[in-house]
């Protein structure tokens, strides 16, 4: 019993605390997944009671709505991409034995898991769980009178809060030991691309952070102690919280896509059989683009009431943050250039998310112009746009992950032939839930309603809704064969050996599983990463640890 | 518990030049800077967005606030000696600084306590006005970081100055990441000082 709380619950092996990451964050993924069924439901069929929880009145609606948001977000893409794959990942990938504090990275994941706690008592309470939007924001989250929220708000505030005193120990945890603990040989420029992903989003997180956790501070002080801060009555500006929130909440995006991109290059490389492209040139980009990503987060503030002349500004720091990321995603396609490329599951979600994650971008064009952005603000537009960018990172770039490295967690492969249904299956109905929602929003649909049928020129669009929600459901059952698939192949998976997929990084020089401490022998790195196909060699792929 | 062999935990690593522990508390601290930055420039916003602000001499007690800026940085100075004394190896000169430094912290919450009671006590609360807001919010938080560094000072002292007998390097690694903390909350005050009082 002792044995098994030390391996499985308080575990300082930064590979359990990735897996622990990496479950909750999954277990999680079915909460939001589940509200996002009630609502959509519920805007297919105003009215009809939904299967599985019953009617929706709009409070709830407004809750779920909220939660769905929030809990995508930092309770989802957040554990599994960053600290999930982060701790899991990192450590193997520089050839270090543990993360450079494992009682901090322990005390991170169970803050992490305090906070999902008290996520999910928000549900429970009087009143329901806070309802101001995912963003929370003034002054409709600032009182508990205008929503009728008391302890939801209150609870969701501190939740949010613990999360990211929980990111912000990982974020420590990953830049020093990337910084102190690199094995023998494995210069910065020799380090796979996730591990700069990795680190540049840590920076990014932490240098973010601060200003929201002041927000969530004030926001909290006005609902208990009543001042003012956003509450103009009182001399407070609704304005600063939004500013606060999105002088965090854009650099986070960014969070969510970099580690993301990272996977999707270690996948590309592997199963194309070539050497990255532009690596170098990728590392620079990325970083100029997390410079640049400090000082574009007032386009989501352009009908706000902000001054008009700030639009122009940061519409051209929105355009110009393109510029990097098409650098970087270009040098993902002339990776993929020539190569003798194996469509595997996991090459299948990172080839996925770069298509799906093309059609955000673009999208993100109108919504960065403050002229279209104008009629397109609120609308469900903005939801299908920022779906096509979240949706691909947080779970075409998980399952990719996931299928690339289950071997090396479990020691066995997933079954291919139902990552593939789970593949098709997820891709299909992802784009046929959100075109249709392009349309309705440049039909003028805006977001957060709780019954279109009450406005008359909608009317003629309800059947999008009914679309959308069909193919929700099919994205749901589609996802019970990788459950199905998940559970048993721990237990019945084909054997892999350490190097299954034969990459070239150091995480595939460790045994699979690896045990505590990673390595048999330290390893000492000699090459850069990607060294596929090196002309004279007898073997089509050279480990970073061979001469 | 078994730790895998983690290598910079008292000895420098020879690129960065510092020891794990106190990279990570560098970087901890620049997220800090961001946490009180951000509360600045709420300051910043709510007084320029307002029609009349009081001058904070006229409603707050300087001369209390003087005393505490002097409490807190005196602090800071028997701080850095506990720390010198254990880089000397003079364990007990330790105890002495760091039992000061901890009264020191303490001196300034009753002070503060005191300042704080004297406002209540006429009915001033944070929802009184947007300055008094503002005020009881980045005094309150800075004393949430006295809190915390005093929990950690007294760890030091007490259960902590343990690790002394078997790894004196890192126990005094452990000590001068703490006073870089320490350090950081008087800083902070050295800013909310002027700025709230003087200003």
């Amino acid at each position: 019993m002792k044995r098994f709380i030390r391996t499985y619950l308080f575990s300082l092996d930064h590979k359990m605390i990735g897996k622990q990451y990496l479950i909750t964050g999954l277990l999680m993924s079915l909460v939001g997944g589940y509200l996002a069924y009630v609502f959509r439901h519920q805007l297919a069929w105003p009215g009809s009671p939904v299967p599985g929880y019953g009617m929706v009145g709009p409070d709830q609606y407004n809750g779920f709505v909220t939660m769905h948001g929030t809990i995508m977000v930092f309770w989802v893409a957040m554990p599994i991409l960053l600290s999930g794959f982060g701790n899991y990942l990192l450590p193997l990938m520089i050839g270090a034995r543990d993360m450079a504090f494992p009682r901090l990275n322990m005390l991170s994941y169970w803050t992490f898991f305090l906070s999902t706690v008290v996520l999910i008592t928000s549900f429970f309470v009087p009143g329901g769980p806070a309802s101001g939007g995912w963003t929370s924001y003034p002054p409709l989250s600032d009182q508990p009178g205008f929503t009728g929220v008391f302890w939801g708000g209150h609870l969701w505030i501190l939740a949010v809060a613990l999360e990211f005193t929980s990111m912000l120990m990982g974020g420590i945890n990953f830049l020093t030991t990337t910084l102190a603990l690199r094995a023998k040989g494995m210069c910065l420029f020799r380090m796979p691309i996730f591990v700069w992903m990795e680190n540049i989003a840590s920076l990014l997180f932490m240098f973010s952070v601060g200003p929201l956790i002041a927000g969530a501070f004030m926001l909290l002080a006005d609902r208990l102690v009543n001042t003012g801060f956003f509450m103009p009555s009182a001399g407070g500006d609704p304005l600063l919280f939004q500013h606060l929130f999105w002088f965090f909440g854009h650099p986070e995006v960014y969070v969510l896509l970099l580690p993301s991109l990272g996977i999707l290059a270690e996948v590309f490389t592997v199963f194309s059989r070539k050497t990255l492209f532009g690596y170098r040139t990728i590392v620079y980009a990325t970083l100029v683009a997390g410079v640049l990503s400090f000082v574009v987060w007032a386009h989501h503030q352009f009908i706000s009431g902000m001054d008009p002349r700030l639009a122009a500004p940061f519409s051209v720091t929105t355009i110009l943050i393109s510029v990097p990321f098409a650098i970087s995603l270009f040098s993902f396609i002339a990776t993929l250039w020539g190569g003798s490329i194996e469509f595997t599951t996991a090459m299948l979600f990172a080839v996925g998310m770069l298509a799906e994650f093309m059609i955000g971008g673009v999208t993100g064009i109108f919504n960065g112009s403050a002229a279209a952005d104008i009629y397109l603000h609120d609308t469900y537009f903005v939801v299908a746009h920022f779906h096509y960018t979240l949706f691909p990172v947080t779970f075409f770039g998980a399952f990719a992950g996931i299928y690339h490295w289950f071997p090396k967690m479990y020691g066995r492969f997933l079954n291919e032939k139902w990552g593939k249904v789970h593949f098709w299956v997820t891709a299909l109905s992802f784009n046929v839930i959100f075109i249709p929602l392009f349309l309705l929003g440049l039909a003028g649909h805006q977001r957060r309603i709780f019954d279109p049928t009450v406005f008359d020129y909608l009317a003629k669009y309800q059947h999008l809704h009914v679309i959308a929600t069909f193919a929700m459901i099919t994205m749901l059952l589609g996802q019970i064969p990788f459950i199905a698939n998940f559970i048993i192949s721990i237990y019945k998976g084909r054997l892999a050996d350490r190097n299954p997929w034969k990459g070239t990084t150091l995480e595939w020089v460790a045994p699979s599983p690896p045990g505590h401490g990673n390595f048999e022998n330290d390893p000492v790195v000699h090459r850069g990463p990607y060294d596929y196909s090196l002309p004279g060699r007898d073997r089509e792929w050279v480990s970073q640890t061979e001469e | 518990m078994s730790t895998a062999i983690i290598h910079y935990i008292d000895e420098p690593h020879p690129v960065t030049g510092v020891t794990n522990s106190k990279l990570g508390i560098w970087l901890f601290l620049a997220s800090e800077v961001m946490l009180f930055g951000a509360l600045f420039s709420a300051y910043i916003l709510l007084r320029t967005g307002s029609d009349v602000w009081p001058h904070g001499s006229t409603l707050l007690n300087v001369p209390l606030a003087t005393l505490n800026t002097i409490v807190l940085i005196t602090s800071s100075v028997t701080m850095v000696m506990a720390w010198a004394s254990l880089a000397m190896n003079r364990f007990s000169r330790y105890q002495l600084y760091m039992s000061l430094t901890i009264l020191l912290s303490f001196v300034f919450l009753v002070v503060k306590g005191f300042e704080y009671g004297h406002k209540f006590e006429h009915h001033i609360t944070p929802a009184t006005s947007s300055f008094y807001a503002i005020y009881f919010t980045m005094t309150g938080l800075h004393g949430l970081h006295i809190i915390g560094g005093i929990i950690v000072n007294l760890y030091l002292l007490l259960w902590g100055s343990r690790l002394w007998q078997t790894n004196p390097k890192q126990f005094t690694g452990r000590v001068e990441a703490a006073g870089l903390y320490w350090h950081f909350v008087d800083l902070v005050w050295i800013f909310l000082f002027p700025v709230l009082y003087l200003l």
